[in-house]
């Protein structure tokens, strides 16, 4: 009975301390996450991402989820342009007016965007002021992050 | 416990809870198989990329070297861009992977099991130049639309296959075929089953060249799954989107092939140059085919601190899409006076070339130095942007470095 009784109970501790040890990951991920929300920044953090929606920490201006800059209507830049591509593909375009209004036409005719409504011209709106066209000229400077002593 | 592990304990039922979404045929999934969405979700690992790579976009993956980081003879995988258009396939099974070949312009439409491919049409191995048709794009003014690629969507590895040019010859290929259409194993971003993310291709001609394979190994090994496991269609010189992976399809076309990312202003550029900003109408755009004469210095890093009685050695890489580099020289005064680079012959046609040079500094003070190629048919690279187009196309304006003499 007692052999029985310590089998079974073997056999339970470690579901019961994996589940615990799952438990403390979570939330210790969570506590961490919360307190170092740059860490979202990276994309490393594929899984982690799917317990933080509704995260919305704003790190001077920028959305850290998806890296956007805060703005009047960047929530439904978010719904409605990141859930077929990474927000990266937004972030690095500059483009005018007309051009992000080009851009959503063919993501219509072509790639299934959906029809925006209303909100196209609020998310046009967002882009072009936010997302703009730099003029850079013919060629710019070379930019050099580091100097370093060439051996 | 690390992330992979940890990822192993779950079932397939709780991970599809993770991810917020059903995955099909989870049943199906070989034991121990994971979605690629959560296999571990650092793409330098994931890839085995070197983590000075730069992620442009995460979904789907592109991901971009740095010219110092292309400086080996043969590009290692660690270093080689991705370019994805859509979702790299769930699951990759070589044992089971076929090849259609079908169209209007094959005689018998045939099927072959990747094994007999192997085993029936002799291997080659060539050193093939693969660089992106927007690599460069973010120079252009006023600014293209797509992934900003600098200067690292290039690459030049060594790819094991068979000639696509047998394979014609043994399905039989009628006298109007025009063009060769790839259809790929990939999903499109929407999840729509029915659109294909990119599906382009070459025409006949190019199709029939001897660099022209259905890779199945890199460098000598099985292709890394991110550049098209287990079969990549090559053709060396041209955009590489026209080098499509994970290839299960390929149509003989007596037309040009319409498949996506063929049309609009997917790589293709005004047939006659535009004014910067200019809107074309998509009569007026040509597809784009072999590739401009274009240089990298590779080696030193830029922002390079140097003795003032020290020489500098510079090396890179040289490329001209279907011709060779005639020569490569070097400029320090901003273009006004030029020096000539040693060159060496390419490994075989459509494989980039290396030059070198030994540079002396006249005084102290900030110098660029600048590399430009000339192809063989005397055409030279510019030492500002080239013709604007709308996608930012064919950027191959001359690469710069800058160093300090101290």
């Amino acid at each position: 009975m007692d052999d029985n009784l310590e089998k079974h109970r073997k056999q339970l501790i470690r579901p019961i301390l994996l589940f615990l040890v799952l438990i403390l990951l979570l939330f210790g991920g969570l506590f961490y996450v919360k307190h170092n929300p740059k860490i979202l920044q990276s994309t490393e953090t594929v899984v982690t991402k799917s317990f933080e929606e509704g995260e919305e920490e704003i790190v001077d201006g920028i959305h850290i989820e998806t890296g956007f800059v805060e703005d009047e209507h960047m929530q439904l830049v978010i719904q409605n342009c990141t859930s077929c591509h990474s927000a990266k593909l937004v972030t690095q375009n500059h483009m005018s007016e007309e051009g992000w209004k080009a851009t959503i036409k063919w993501m219509q005719e072509t790639q299934n965007l959906w029809g925006l409504g209303e909100n196209e011209t609020k998310i046009i709106t967002y882009l072009a002021k936010n997302y703009g066209p730099e003029t850079k000229g013919r060629r710019e400077n070379i930019e050099v992050i580091e100097w370093y002593e060439l051996k | 416990m690390n992330r992979r592990k940890f990822a192993s304990n779950l079932s397939l039922a709780t991970l599809s809870g993770l991810l917020g979404t059903r995955i099909v045929f989870a049943n199906k999934a070989p034991n121990g198989y994971l979605p690629i969405a959560l296999q571990d979700p650092d793409p330098f690992a994931l890839f085995n990329k070197d983590k000075r790579m730069v992620v442009l976009n995460d979904k789907p993956w592109n991901i971009e070297a740095k010219a110092h980081l292309l400086n080996d003879k043969v590009t290692p995988n660690k270093y080689m861009f991705i370019r994805n258009n859509g979702r790299i396939p769930d699951t990759i099974d070589a044992k089971s992977w076929t090849l259609v070949i079908d169209g209007e312009s094959v005689k018998n439409q045939k099927t072959y099991t990747l094994r007999e491919l192997k085993a029936k049409f002799k291997h080659y191995t060539y050193q093939l130049t693969l660089e992106c048709g927007g690599n460069g794009r973010s120079e252009f003014n006023p600014p293209a639309k797509g992934n900003q690629w600098t200067v690292g969507a290039v690459s030049c590895a060594n790819w094991t296959g068979v000639r696509l040019r047998d394979i014609l010859a043994d399905v039989g290929v009628k006298n109007d075929a025009m063009y060769v259409g790839y259809h790929a194993a990939d999903t499109h971003l929407s999840g729509d089953p029915n659109k294909e993310p990119i599906s382009r291709g070459v025409p006949i001609a190019k199709a029939q060249q001897e660099e022209t394979l259905l890779a199945f190994q890199m460098n000598g090994e099985d292709i890394p799954i991110a550049h098209g496991s287990p079969l990549r269609l090559v053709c060396g010189g041209w955009p590489a989107s026209a080098s499509g992976k994970w290839i299960s399809r390929l149509s003989v076309r007596n037309k040009v092939h319409d498949g996506a990312k063929m049309g609009g202003s997917s790589y293709r550029v005004p047939c006659e140059t535009v004014a910067p900003g200019s809107k074309v109408a998509e009569d007026d755009m040509c597809i784009i085919e072999s590739m401009p004469v274009k240089s990298l210095i590779t080696y030193p890093k830029s922002g390079a601190l140097i003795k003032l009685d020290k020489s500098l050695l510079i090396n890179g890489h040289a490329w001209a899409g279907e011709l060779e580099v005639h020569n490569v020289e070097y400029s320090i005064d901003f273009g006004s006076s030029w020096s000539t680079c040693t060159l060496e012959k390419p490994i075989n046609r459509l494989a980039w070339q290396h030059f070198k040079a030994v540079i002396n500094f006249p005084k102290k003070g900030y110098y660029e130095v600048w590399a430009r190629a000339t192809d063989s048919k005397g055409i030279s690279q510019p030492m500002v942007l080239p013709g604007w187009n709308p996608k930012g196309y064919l950027n191959n304006a001359c690469h710069r470095i800058a160093v300090k003499v101290v």
